[in-house]
């Protein structure tokens, strides 16, 4: 009989609860200090985040649950959560001379962040179907607002609106999903399932159904095909720091979470999943490749290539091992970095102080500034996955586990898009070598930017020297999810 | 170990010239180089004493090469009375060529490179006569083709030397593809590669039969048919030979060393290396004897009408290694070496008195443009004298111990193919003397034809040619009548077990009791060669283009080479280039490139012109996908697990 608490046991969830406290007290210090206070704010916001890191390393990872089991803390939560933060953080570093330059300094942004990244970490923790909404939830509602932050913007609007909508489809799908789910099994709870689940047997077609649902709510929010369509438009309707904010962040915890679920209570029923989660990799991954190719907008790109890229993350998930599961959160971390440094190249696109977006405003950059065109090419050289950089061991690894997994189609198919994908990739580095110089970028650029490019750069490139720690720590996030 | 040095100084020779020359200059280099080959050349002389004067044959394993199951070869360096003569005559003639290149080349911008060839070469032709099994012969066989390639395009800025170059190469591959097929057929049959072993079970497999290309032949015959097509293309026969007079592009010491004394014997040392196997295919024998005696006369008859003093050494080569092969044929192994040997040292001796003769006219080959300079340089034209009557086989000059008794060699056969072969014979060596006297006395004597100012400088060559020139007249002089006796005398021990000849072919011992005229006619149709050259060069030098213009079409016929070159360039050349053209334009460019490359990326553009197209803007299109893919993966479960 696990322990009743009147009051929960708070100290599995304390960087979830740091962080909802911070988030308040930030939201009343705006509200009474106006939006001159923004800096501060947004420091404060960021070392909330580096508090709550430190807490989510210190505390328990040994499979502690908590709120009569909804939540739950283990290796592969602390992994993820740790990856998060990074991004959230980084992300709301890159964003400080943007909002600036572009009249944005309003301190709801880091607030609505920090809500965000308050919904991720329980999004890496849920161990029940509501809690999972939950966090779900609590990190949607405040993307839909960052995505229309720029209000003045039309194109901002519109891609806000166009995520809210498709994303309250996406939900509707979800939720369906999971009533169906306990009509069947009468559980929500992921132990519950897991055990019910585990008995063998005629597996119910409604449950299988459910299943259904509850992935293609999930792949809506890693946007893989065919629930990626917002993906293009939203990143390029938003603003620049609010894109790399969901390229990364978002994308990672809710890979987290549909490697949960998919592992956690529905690690039984591998055989019945799997078969989607091929056809939506493979689909990704292809679509991925040939529809970025006629882009010419830098974040139209990257949209692509982030579709792209989940379709190779879902291979490991595909795999349906510890292996796999080690690939995938291999590739998460490694995908990160990679984003992370060309998210702080293209925030530097600026002219004359105004953002330009055209892949075509790079040419020449080798020339103008050598040292940010070796680092973006350093990055689409990992994007591309040529050895030895990171992006070919995360590639490399997911590949293998589905190589062992006997999905010999799946690893097939998946290098041959890489093949394929390798050419924006590559165009986009022939425009910064090889292409007459466009007008310079405005100098200087900000000294975090500098510090994240480089630190993004010297990881992307010698990975392959140490990869050692990161491939312990995802070995072990791995196992905590497969048992 | 002194084994061992002989084999690998002219390597590290060529490894110091050729990877160190730029740092080392010319000067150094080309002397390393020269050191490393006399020191290979005076090893040889000690070895030569001790394996075929004190008989005491020695075998080194270096190390293994390939050990893969039943295939196991062995880098293994074999000396016997055969080797022994063969390395003498290549280390002293390459060191000879070495010191003579050093004056002949002393103005090429290449020193260094041509020295490191030319060592290389030298290491290749000993690794090849120093084999004790068929894939180490190969080694160094493609060793040797390969520095012959690359020394004939040495002038790599002369188109011809390149065409030149490719040819060679090219033909060669016909008859290594041959040589190879044999091996393979040696190791099947015998399932091994080793000589010893091979040698030893020649005798059992003789008589079998084995199915070749579909149908059943003579084990034996198919073999040994396979090596001689190796050794044509090496050894320039009927058929393979249009490489060969192309081949003087190379440099002149290059002709001398591997286009006259060493590289193209690889081929009549190969078949008398394997013997044992040619003894019990007479087939094989009588078609080495026809081809041989073939190649004689016609490399003879086209030598009558070439004006390249080249081309006229060129062609007389191609015919004394015919006469080598017909002498295999007949059996004669003993003499057809002992010919090789002679040959080594007064065909060398030409080439570079013709070297020289170049060398000092300014680069000019054509004998149409000399003529009466003999007095401007009389050592070489001494040189070219002692070349020419040891060629043509006048008494007591190298060559008429070794030609006369390849003839009564094929004499005493006394089959129909041995009376071909020589009726052939002599009648080549009438005409071997009218064309070499022809080229002296073109060369040499008559109106001067060159321009006067070609005509100031023309003198002898310095030293550093000379010397090596008299040296090799010293072994055109002697050669024949020191080793005669020993080589191929009656009853003569020499060559031990190193060649085999069934005792019912022995024909040198029956070449001793042919009947006088027969012993004679070589050297009576010589002199009568050297008489008619004399009247119509000499004294009627109107008789010749008189000849030529009544019997045009014969003349047209032998200038053009018989029309081998026509012939091959119709029936090969073109139809290949036909097929290449065809294959490269229709099937790489059409097939493979608008299929693969090309074909690929144009489809990748059009899929993402259609991927990209999927993105319209509109929610409800994006909605309706969401919606689509529900029902599909829903329905796809359904069919799957419902139905």
């Amino acid at each position: 009989m696990p322990t009743v608490h009147a009051v929960p046991d708070l100290a599995p969830a304390l960087p979830e609860v740091i962080l909802a406290v911070v988030a308040m007290a930030l939201l009343m210090l705006g509200v009474f200090r106006g939006d001159g206070s923004t800096r501060t704010v947004s420091w404060l916001a960021v070392a909330a985040m580096a508090v709550a890191g430190f807490f989510v390393i210190t505390g328990p990872s040994d499979g502690v649950v908590t709120f009569s089991g909804m939540f739950v803390v283990d290796r592969f939560a602390v992994f993820m959560k740790v990856l998060v933060l990074i991004g959230s953080a980084l992300a709301l570093v890159m964003s400080f001379g943007y909002l600036r330059d572009e009249g944005m300094e309003r301190f709801e942004f880091p607030v609505l962040l920090v809500l965000a990244t308050l919904g991720m970490l329980m999004m890496v923790s849920a161990n029940d179907l509501m809690a999972l909404y939950l966090g779900l939830e609590l990190q949607s509602l405040a993307l839909y607002v960052v995505a229309a932050f720029k209000r003045e913007s039309l194109r901002s609007t519109e891609a806000g609106l166009k995520y809210f909508v498709l994303g309250a489809l996406s939900s509707g799908m979800l939720l369906y999903g999971c009533s169906l789910i306990y009509g069947i099994t009468g559980a929500t709870d992921f132990a519950a399932l897991s055990a019910a689940l585990s008995g063998g047997g005629e597996v119910p077609i409604g449950l299988v159904i459910g299943l259904v649902f509850l992935v293609s709510g999930l792949a809506f929010k890693v946007s893989a095909v065919p629930f990626h369509m917002w993906t293009p438009d939203v990143y390029e309707g938003a603003p620049t720091p609010v894109t790399a904010f969901f390229a990364v962040a978002p994308k990672i915890a809710a890979v987290a979470l549909f490697l949960r679920v998919m592992m956690s209570p529905f690690g039984g029923l591998v055989s019945q999943w799997q078969q989607i989660i091929v056809v939506v990799s493979i689909a990704s991954m292809v679509l991925g490749a040939f529809a970025a190719i006629r882009q010419d907008n830098i974040k139209r790109l990257m949209a692509y290539s982030s579709i792209g890229h989940v379709g190779y993350a879902l291979v490991g998930l595909a795999a349906g091992t510890a292996e796999g599961m080690r690939g995938t959160i291999l590739y998460m971390t490694i995908y990160l970095v990679m984003n992370v440094g060309t998210f702080a190249v293209i925030l530097n696109m600026k002219r004359a102080g105004a953002m330009v977006e055209g892949i075509h405003d790079l040419a020449g950059l080798a020339r103008s500034r050598p040292l940010m065109a070796l680092a973006m090419g350093i990055f689409m050289f990992s994007l591309a996955g040529i050895p030895p950089l990171a992006g070919f061991f995360a590639k490399l690894y997911v590949f293998l586990a589905a190589v062992n997994a006997e999905l010999y189609a799946l690893a097939v198919i998946g290098v041959l898009a890489s093949v394929v994908g390798a050419f924006y990739y590559l165009r986009i580095i022939r425009i910064m070598y090889f292409d007459a110089p466009s007008e310079v970028f405005d100098a200087p650029v900000a000294s975090e930017m500098r510090v994240i490019l480089a630190a993004a750069a010297v990881f992307t490139l010698f990975f392959f020297a140490y990869p050692a720690p990161f491939l312990a720590g995802a070995e072990a996030a791995a196992l905590a999810l497969v048992r | 170990m002194l084994h061992v040095a002989l084999v690998f100084a002219p390597l590290l020779g060529a490894v110091f010239a050729g990877l160190f020359g730029r740092v080392l200059g010319d000067g150094a280099s080309r002397l390393i180089a020269c050191g490393f080959m006399t020191v290979s050349a005076l090893i040889s002389i000690v070895v030569f004493h001790q394996v075929a004067i004190e008989h005491e044959t020695v075998v080194i394993e270096l190390m293994t090469w390939m050990d893969s199951e039943a295939f196991e070869v062995a880098w293994t360096l074999r000396f016997d009375e055969l080797t022994a003569v063969m390395t003498l005559v290549v280390s002293v003639v390459s060191c000879l060529i070495h010191w003579y290149s050093i004056g002949y080349m002393a103005h090429d911008p290449h020193v260094p490179r041509f020295f490191a060839y030319l060592s290389l070469f030298t290491f290749a032709m000993l690794m090849l006569v120093t084999a004790d099994n068929f894939v180490q012969m190969f080694f160094g066989w493609e060793g040797v083709g390969l520095c012959s390639y690359l020394l004939i395009g040495f002038w790599f800025d002369r188109p011809s030397a390149n065409a030149a170059a490719i040819k060679a190469f090219v033909v060669n591959r016909v008859g290594d593809f041959g040589f190879a097929l044999g091996i393979m057929a040696i190791f099947l049959v015998f399932e091994s590669v080793d000589f010893a072993t091979v040698f030893a079970a020649a005798p059992e497999v003789a008589g079998s039969s084995m199915v070749f290309l579909g149908r059943e032949f003579d084990t034996l015959t198919v073999i040994t048919l396979l090596l001689f097509v190796g050794a044509m293309g090496k050894s320039a026969q009927l058929g393979l030979h249009t490489w060969l007079p192309d081949a003087m592009e190379g440099p002149t010491p290059v002709s001398a060393l591997i286009h006259a004394a060493t590289m193209v014997t690889a081929g009549v040392f190969m078949v008398a290396r394997c013997s044992p196997l040619f003894e019990y295919a007479p087939d094989t024998l009588m078609v080495i004897t026809v081809v041989g005696a073939s190649t004689a006369f016609f490399a003879a008859t086209v030598g009558l009408v070439q004006n390249d003093i080249k081309r006229v050494i060129a062609y007389s080569t191609c015919s004394q290694l015919g006469y080598m092969f017909f002498a295999i044929g007949v059996s004669a192994y003993s003499a057809a070496i002992f010919h090789l040997m002679t040959h080594a040292f007064f065909k060398a001796l030409l080439f570079l008195g013709a070297g020289s003769v170049i060398h000092a006219m300014a680069d000019e080959q054509d004998m149409r443009r000399m003529g009466g300079i003999y007095t401007l340089m009389p050592l070489t034209y001494a040189i070219m004298w002692i070349g020419s009557l040891a060629l043509a086989g006048i008494p007591f000059f190298a060559g008429f111990y070794s030609k006369d008794i390849i003839l009564e060699a094929a004499y005493a056969d006394g089959t129909g193919f041995g009376d071909y072969a020589f009726g052939l014979g002599i009648v080549a060596a009438f005409l071997t003397a009218f064309y070499s006297w022809r080229l002296l006395f073109m060369t040499f004597h008559g109106r001067v034809r060159a321009e006067p100012s070609v005509m100031a400088r023309v003198h002898d060559a310095p030293k550093i040619m000379m010397i090596p020139l008299v040296l090799l007249s010293l072994g055109a002089l002697f050669a024949g009548f020191v080793a005669y006796g020993a080589m191929v005398g009656e009853g003569s021990g020499f060559w031990g077990g190193s060649l085999f000849v069934l005792p019912e072919n022995d024909t040198v011992a029956a070449a001793h009791h042919v009947p006088f005229w027969v012993k004679a006619s070589p050297t009576v149709l010589a002199v009568a060669g050297i008489g008619v050259a004399w009247w119509f060069y000499i004294a009627r030098p109107g008789i010749p283009p008189a000849i030529a213009t009544m019997h045009r079409p014969i003349y047209v016929f032998l200038s053009r080479k018989w029309y081998f070159d026509e012939l091959y360039d119709l029936a090969f050349v073109r139809p290949a280039k036909r097929i290449g053209h065809a294959l490269w334009r229709g099937g790489d460019g059409r097939v493979i490139d608008g299929f693969g490359p090309d074909g690929v990326s144009a489809a990748v553009v059009r899929l993402a012109h259609r991927a990209a197209r999927l993105q319209t803007g509109y929610v409800y299109h994006y909605a309706f996908a969401m919606l689509v893919g529900v029902v599909g993966f829903v329905s796809w479960f359904f069919y799957a697990i419902g139905g």
